[in-house]
């Protein structure tokens, strides 16, 4: 039961997004929300919106699957569209009892709306194509440089895709003690709130005292195989910049560069 | 010369309460001198609590001895210096096959070890490919090692230690959680390695029926090596293996307990094959 949750939602295709270095879509899934920001008027979003549109035909993904994400954040896109409506001041549209719609209100409104969807969607579609492991290793590589600021990047990343790696095994390990504890008259569906977090605790005890175990089995493996740090260290698959990948950030400066020409030179009244 | 040499090898647990005091201490190995050549198959077998996984993990430099050397290649483990290539010279396969599989794919844990001793990208992929091929388990290299059998799991351990091209391995119980068949897969990897690439195999086991393929034995108990000799010679010995509280595998039981009612077969059958062999020959003369 627990064994069926996916991980990530890595989206199996083969297309150029896919196979783009995890270091090009990182910088460009922040780009392109900086890029949101930036610009303030319709042309500017309508450029973001044909952008997101030909990266999504791009990914071969289907489209459905990006607005799966959208429903986690529904609530907030609603409480945002709602103050930004009635809490901004200025001029008056209409007028129910003590709320008023202002211009200014619905246009703040709209543009928050557009900018929160495309926020989410645009980073979906970098958790679609890329895989965990490859995300972990584009964002090592990334950081590289606060090396010099001692920050323990590549531990941070191995520590990343160890868990990664886990969380299947310790999902089944959770699915086999509930299992357990049922057959011993646990009891983990009924009662209010409070019983049935304290109805956890026989299932979290063994849990953690199993993980700790795995954690030092692990890491006298690790040390057996000759692991110390990420001195020295030499990589099976390192990320290399291929042609395509100039190609992206090419197309990236230009989007970039469109996005702050239409900023500036266009005055629209919305 | 000797791959492997232990001379007066003790090691002691310390037990200490909560606020540091010594408890107790407790010996797990007790003056034991192994010398294994290079190329053997050696096996270590001995009840839970016997020293045998002590022992394993001294080979690894994963602990010092408290008295007595262990040397590996020549070099002395408890030097520091020597740390990275004694880890390398002897890998090591652990009991649980889900708690040393690093990677998320076969192939990368099989990387693994060659990264962390800094081997060139290509070479990594030539060595991945020749162990996975070493062990069968190359058309898996794509494989989330989650999808694996227990004995498959065990098998891409191994691979992933002999991609570190180490002069001898020591598998510490590397069939204790898996199934009898899962246990076949394993031990015949391990002999092919043994016959095939002249890898030192140092097996440590509570199964008798692991052992037969072995060029020496070593018993062990209470940390102290109670008995060595070559399978046939350890299997001789039934009422001392059964003193030591392991099982005689069915056949050399069956042979025992015959050879004890009067019937003349020899000491230390091994196979089924054998004892068929014998008794036709008693009931043949018989007729």
């Amino acid at each position: 039961m627990l064994r069926d949750i996916t991980l990530g939602q890595y989206y199996q295709a083969e297309s150029v997004i896919h196979k783009l270095d995890p270091r090009v879509k990182l910088i460009a899934t922040i780009t392109f929300i900086v890029s949101l920001f930036i610009v303030q008027n319709i042309v500017g979003y309508m450029i973001a919106a044909v952008f997101l549109a030909c990266v999504i035909k791009l990914s071969g993904v289907p489209f459905r699957f990006m607005v799966k994400g959208m429903r986690a954040i529904v609530f907030l896109l609603l409480l945002t569209v709602v103050f930004n409506l009635f809490l901004t001041p200025g001029e008056a549209l209409i007028s129910i009892w003590k709320l008023t719609i202002t211009k200014e209100g619905l246009r703040t409104a709209v543009f928050m709306a557009v900018r929160l969807t495309f926020l989410i969607i645009g980073s979906s579609v970098m958790t679609l194509t890329t895989t965990p492991n490859n995300l972990t290793d584009g964002m090592e590589k990334l950081m590289g440089p606060l090396k010099i600021l001692k920050v323990p990047v590549h531990e941070v990343a191995m520590m990343m895709s160890i868990a990664l790696r886990f969380i299947p095994v310790l999902l089944e390990e959770t699915d086999k003690i509930m299992k357990a504890q049922i057959a011993r008259g646990a009891d983990f569906e009924s009662g209010n709130l409070v019983k049935k977090a304290k109805s956890l605790v026989p299932l979290l005890v063994p849990l953690f005292i199993s993980a700790f175990r795995r954690a030092n089995d692990l890491a006298m493996a690790m040390e057996a195989r000759c692991y110390r740090g990420g001195d020295n260290r030499t990589k099976m698959k390192p990320l290399q910049y291929k042609k395509r990948d100039g190609i992206a950030y090419l197309t990236l400066v230009c989007y970039l560069a469109v996005c702050i020409g239409a900023n500036m030179l266009v005055h629209l009244p919305f | 010369m000797e791959i492997i040499k232990t001379e007066k090898l003790v090691f002691e647990y310390i037990r200490r309460d909560e606020e540091g005091n010594v408890e107790g201490i407790t010996r797990a190995v007790d003056e034991v001198d192994l010398d294994v050549e290079q190329g053997d198959f050696i096996a270590i077998l001995g009840h839970n609590g016997s020293g045998k996984s002590t022992l394993a993990k001294h080979i690894n430099a994963i602990l010092y001895p408290t008295e007595g050397t262990v040397w590996v290649d020549g070099m002395d483990t408890s030097q520091e210096k020597n740390l990275w290539d004694v880890r390398q010279s002897a890998g090591m396969v652990f009991q649980n096959p889900d708690n040393q599989i690093i990677g998320q794919v076969v192939e990368e844990d099989v990387g693994f070890g060659p990264e962390n001793m800094g081997v060139p990208t290509a070479e990594i992929w030539e060595r991945v490919e020749e162990s996975l091929k070493a062990v069968g388990m190359y058309e898996y290299r794509k494989h989330s090692p989650n999808k694996l059998s227990g004995g498959q799991k065990q098998r891409v351990s191994i691979a992933g230690v002999i991609a570190m091209h180490p002069k001898c391995i020591v598998l510490d119980e590397p069939t204790a959680m898996l199934d009898p068949n899962g246990r076949k897969e394993v031990v015949r990897a391990v002999r092919a390695l043994n016959v095939a690439e002249g890898i030192t195999v140092v097996l440590i086991t509570h199964y008798m029926e692991e052992i037969i393929h072995a060029d020496k034995v070593f018993v062990m108990d209470q940390g102290k090596i109670a008995m060595q000799g070559t399978p046939r010679e350890i299997f001789s010995n039934v009422e001392r293996l059964q003193e030591l509280r392991l099982d005689v595998p069915q056949v050399t039981l069956l042979a025992h307990e015959l050879q004890k009612h009067g019937l003349n077969i020899p000491d230390g059958i091994l196979t089924t094959e054998e004892l068929v062999g014998h008794l036709g020959r008693v009931f043949g003369k018989d007729k």
